[in-house]
Parts: C-alpha cells; sequence; structure tokens
C-alpha cells in the first residue's frame, strides 16, 4: 500500500475549480514530485494534502489513515509535515526557537537536544545565527531553516513546496542535494516545483498538473525525456 | 513629596490598566479579534469577589473562586460565542462581542440589581514614610500587578505553550505544520485573559469598593486604549500602555484646570500617538520576505 494516496481530490475557491479531481500517490522511500506551471494548482494539492485547506472533496489516505476530513494538526500528528511555499518561517522568533517549535510534538528534552544539534551539524550557517530572529535570515537561510524546522518532527512524508523558488543558482542546487540526502536517510519526499529539469532529476516517479488536471505521469526519467515535457517545462 | 506619591498613584492605577490591556491584547494578537466583552469579565469577576465574601468572609478564597469562575466563563464564551464565527467577517465577530458584552451586563443587572454594592475586601490602612503617605493597598496593587506580569512574560518566553502563542500569533498555518492546536492555543489565551480580568477586578475593588454591572466598562476602554497605545497585539506595549496612562491619569487628576478633562487627555494621546505611529509604540509592521 502506498504511504500516501490521494483519490479524485477536488478543489473549489468560490467558482473557481482550482483542482478537478486529481489521484496521485506517494510509494514509501520514494522522491514524487508534481511539476506545473504557476497557477497549476501544486500549492492547492499541497494544503489540501495536509489539511490546512478543508473544503475539499475526495480521498485522501495516510499510513493507513483516512485524513480527507482531519485537522491539519492532527494530520501533522500522524507522521507528515511540509515545507510551506514562501517558507512561512516565524519572523519574530529566533532560528532556535523556530527549530523548538518544529520539534513541539516531542516530548523528551533529550531528544529534542540532540535533534537540534543534528539540524544545526546539517546546516552550520543556522548554528552560526541561533540567536538571530527569522526575519533577518536571507533568503537561502530561512529555506534552510523551514526545512531544518520541518525535520525536527521527523516526519514520515516530508512534503515541500517549490523550495528552490527565489534562491540563486547555487542554493538551488544545494537545496536539491540537501532534498536528495534527506531521502537517502529513509524519508518519503513529494516536492512541488516550476524548476522542472532539477526535480526530475531526482524524483523516482513525477506528474505533471495542468489547470488543475494530472495530464502526465511516469517515472523522473521518462518525463524527462519526453517531448511535452521538454517542450513545456525544460525550455525545448 | 506629592509628586511620588502621585506617581505611584499612577503606577499602580497602570498595573492594573496593564493586567486588562493584556487580555485585550493576547487575545487580538492570537484570535484576530477585539474582545469587546473583556471588560465585563473585570465586572463578574468583581460580582464573584462580593458573592464569595459574603459567603466565606475570606479574601483569599474570594479571589480564588473569581480567578476559577471568570476563566470558565471566558473560556465558555470563546466556544459557544466566538469559535463558530471563525473565518467570518471580522465585523460579525465585533457585534457578537459586543452582544456578549450586553448580555453580561443585563445579567449581573437581573441577579444583582442595579443599585451599587458594597464590597469590602479588605482595610489595608496607609503608610507614612517621612512626609509621604501612601495607601497600602496602591502598593499591594503595584507589587502584585508587577509579578503577575514577569510570571506571564517568563510563560511566554519559556514555555512550549507561551512559544507556540507567539508562533500562533504571527503565522497559523505555519503553527498548525508544527502539529499545534490552534484552538487550544486560543482557549488558552481567553483563559489567561480572564484570569488576569478576575484579578484587575479585584484590585479594582480595593481602590474603590461598590460594584454595579457597569463597573468593567470604564477600566476596560480604558485599558483597551492602553493596548493600542503600546500597540495592539504586543505583550510589552500593553505594559507599557497601561502603566502610560496610569500615570497621566494620576498626574492630570493633581492639576485643578485639567483634572476633570482627565479622561478625554487620555483618548487624547491615544489620537496623537497613533497619528505620530498608528501601529502604537510598541507595534509592528510585519516584514514580509520573499
Ligand atoms: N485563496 C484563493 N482564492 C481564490 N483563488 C485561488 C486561491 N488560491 C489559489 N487560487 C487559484 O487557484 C489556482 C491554483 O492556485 P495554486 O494552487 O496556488 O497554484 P500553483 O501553486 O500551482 O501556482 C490558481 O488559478 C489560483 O489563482
Ligand atoms: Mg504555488
Amino acid at each position: 500500500m502506498a504511504l500516501l494516496e490521494v483519490e479524485n481530490l477536488e478543489v473549489y475557491y468560490g467558482v473557481i475549480n482550482a483542482l478537478k479531481g486529481i489521484s496521485f500517490k506517494v510509494n514509501e522511500g520514494e522522491i514524487v514530485t508534481l511539476i506545473g506551471a504557476n497557477g497549476a494548482g501544486k500549492t492547492t494539492t499541497m494544503q489540501s494534502v495536509v489539511g490546512l485547506l478543508s473544503s475539499k472533496s475526495g480521498n485522501i489516505t495516510f499510513d493507513g489513515h483516512d485524513i480527507s476530513k482531519l485537522p491539519c494538526d492532527k494530520i501533522v500528528k500522524l507522521g507528515m509535515t511540509q515545507v510551506p511555499e514562501g517558507r512561512h518561517i516565524f519572523q519574530e522568533l529566533t532560528v532556535y526557537e523556530n527549530l523548538l517549535l518544529g520539534g513541539f510534538l516531542l516530548k523528551d528534552q533529550k531528544i529534542i537536544k540532540e535533534d537540534i544539534n543534528m539540524i544545526y551539524e546539517r546546516f552550520p550557517r543556522l548554528y552560526e545565527r541561533k540567536n538571530q530572529i527569522g526575519g533577518t535570515l536571507s533568503g537561502g537561510e530561512q529555506q534552510m531553516l523551514a526545512i531544518g524546522r520541518a525535520l525536527m518532527s521527523k516526519p514520515k512524508l516530508l512534503m515541500l513546496d517549490e523550495p528552490s523558488m527565489g534562491l540563486s543558482p547555487l542554493l538551488v542546487d544545494e537545496v536539491f542535494d540537501i532534498i536528495k540526502t534527506i531521502n537517502n536517510e529513509g524519508t518519503t519526499i513529494l516536492l512541488v516545483e516550476q524548476n522542472a529539469g532539477k526535480s526530475l532529476a531526482i524524483s523516482d516517479r513525477a506528474y505533471v498538473l495542468e489547470n488543475g488536471r494530472i495530464t502526465l505521469s511516469g517515472t523522473g526519467k521518462e518525463l524527462m525525456s519526453s517531448e511535452e515535457v521538454k517542450k513545456a517545462y525544460l525550455g525545448g | 513629596m506629592e509628586i511620588i506619591t502621585t506617581i505611584i498613584n499612577g503606577l499602580s492605577i497602570g498595573g492594573i490598566y496593564a493586567m486588562i490591556a493584556l487580555g485585550y491584547t493576547m487575545v487580538y494578537g492570537i484570535a484576530k479579534m477585539l474582545n469587546f466583552a473583556h471588560g465585563d469579565i473585570i465586572m463578574v469577576g468583581g460580582y464573584t469577589i462580593y458573592v464569595t465574601m459574603n459567603l466565606t468572609g475570606h479574601p483569599l478564597i474570594a479571589i480564588a473562586v473569581a480567578v476559577v469562575f471568570c476563566v470558565i466563563l471566558g473560556v465558555t464564551i470563546e466556544k459557544v460565542a466566538y469559535k463558530p464565527l471563525r473565518g467570518a467577517s471580522p465585523l460579525a465577530v465585533l457585534i457578537t462581542a459586543i452582544g456578549v458584552s450586553y448580555l453580561l451586563q443585563s445579567l449581573a443587572q437581573i441577579v444583582f440589581g442595579s443599585a451599587p454594592k458594597m464590597v469590602r475586601i479588605a482595610d489595608m490602612g496607609s503608610l507614612k514614610i517621612g512626609s509621604l503617605k501612601i495607601q497600602v493597598y496602591t502598593l499591594v496593587t503595584l507589587v502584585c500587578t508587577i509579578i503577575v506580569m514577569i510570571c506571564l512574560t517568563l510563560f511566554v518566553k519559556l514555555t512550549k505553550t507561551g512559544r507556540a502563542m507567539l508562533a500562533t500569533s504571527e503565522d497559523k498555518a505555519a503553527t498548525q505544520l508544527m502539529g499545534i492546536s490552534v484552538n487550544r492555543i486560543i482557549t488558552i489565551t481567553f483563559a489567561i485573559g480572564s484570569a488576569l480580568a478576575a484579578l484587575a477586578g479585584l484590585f479594582y475593588l480595593l481602590k474603590a469598593p461598590s460594584i454595579s454591572n457597569t463597573f468593567g466598562s470604564m477600566p476596560g476602554i480604558k485599558a483597551f486604549t492602553a493596548a493600542v497605545i503600546g500597540g495592539i497585539g504586543s505583550i510589552p506595549g500593553a505594559m507599557l500602555g497601561g502603566f502610560l496612562l496610569g500615570i497621566v491619569e494620576c498626574i492630570s487628576y493633581k492639576i485643578p484646570i485639567i483634572a476633570p478633562y482627565t479622561d478625554a487627555i487620555e483618548f487624547l494621546i491615544l489620537i496623537v500617538i497613533l497619528l505620530v505611529k498608528p501601529t502604537g509604540i510598541l507595534g509592528k509592521r510585519r516584514r514580509e520576505k520573499v
């Protein structure tokens, strides 16, 4: 059974039909990417799955639980979390406090400490800035903090909504390396990206989302060599 | 010497304003609503003290009962009246809160009548230091409110729940992604605000031992003014605004020509500060970073 299974997900914003019944799944251990242009419905999909959007129809199961009707905090407790579009770190709290909040569900103080140290090892920049407030970090540092904060809850499934957005090419490469590493260490990944080339390269499987519909799916390699994808998303 | 007494009195009444202002500001910051009925919780606290004092004669029991009763009331109001309106227009929520305020005042009038009741809690007398004469209750009030504010500040800064409150006031979606139930945080916020309102009712009664169903209205409006002056949503702002307003009030009362206009002067300060800094003294515009 898949770790995450989405069936016939449909979302309306008033009269706008943002998702027109999409189905996809993510198996344990995979990196799965949804690629799509601006406005295709990627963020809507991510927010629906994690329960931030409640007016939706369709079936969503995660790790054997029906999560279609659960609120976000209950879904997160089941072991999934998200690095949201625009990162949404707590601007007025320090790097350290942001990480503590990421570990909100953990009970054991010792484990929280160890986990924060592990995050600092992975992202030395965060250690250097641990007492700086979030709002004063650069875009790249904010992205690292958002990823670190999400990892604190030790999710089975980590979802990332356009993690490369607004970053310099060098940092984009770094972010994709980090995602690949996190996946190698055992975390399943659902990624949403406009940067199709880099994301398909690290993906086991991928789906193409167009105007609220899934129009193509396949392995990362298959989609990279697909004529349609090349034309629409890889610049020829 | 007179000025020192005036300032101590000002800090004491300011401490009460600050406690009430904290309720407004925390609820505003976290639930993003103006809890118009907050002042009436003070009134309910006052009547609870009146009733338990008559039944038991013990100030400490009266205070404890008032705090517990106000917390239950505040949390219940939130669940019954405000929670169903989550996501509704701010105007609908405000009108509901005004309705709750009138409901509480009318209920109090039905139960206790409209004639003010006398509440004698404790006669503490006054203190003479040289030529300085200070009422003991002002000192008690000042010390207690400062202790409460220090505890609240430490709670918000150092505990998990406090941190979750700060997170909620900044970004609800991100807070939920941490696995935090925003509804639970809102409940806790109303509980803390109501407990502070009950204590404010106590200190008010020490100062002026008479209560009617509009007992909470003026302190409520003054404290709201203090919260806005300090920067609504900001906890240190509510404290600063409260003390500032209290000192201005007491100084103004001491100057014969302006004494009758004291309330007007306080609201004028609000207007001037909002003209100079629309977010209040410590209020912040959120920086957006892409
Ligand atoms: N809160 C909203 N209200 C109305 N329409 C929205 C809202 N959020 C998104 N949309 C619309 O839904 C569609 C999908 O948006 P979104 O999921 O953000 O796309 P993507 O993340 O792929 O860029 C777009 O047409 C967008 O304009
Ligand atoms: Mg998006």
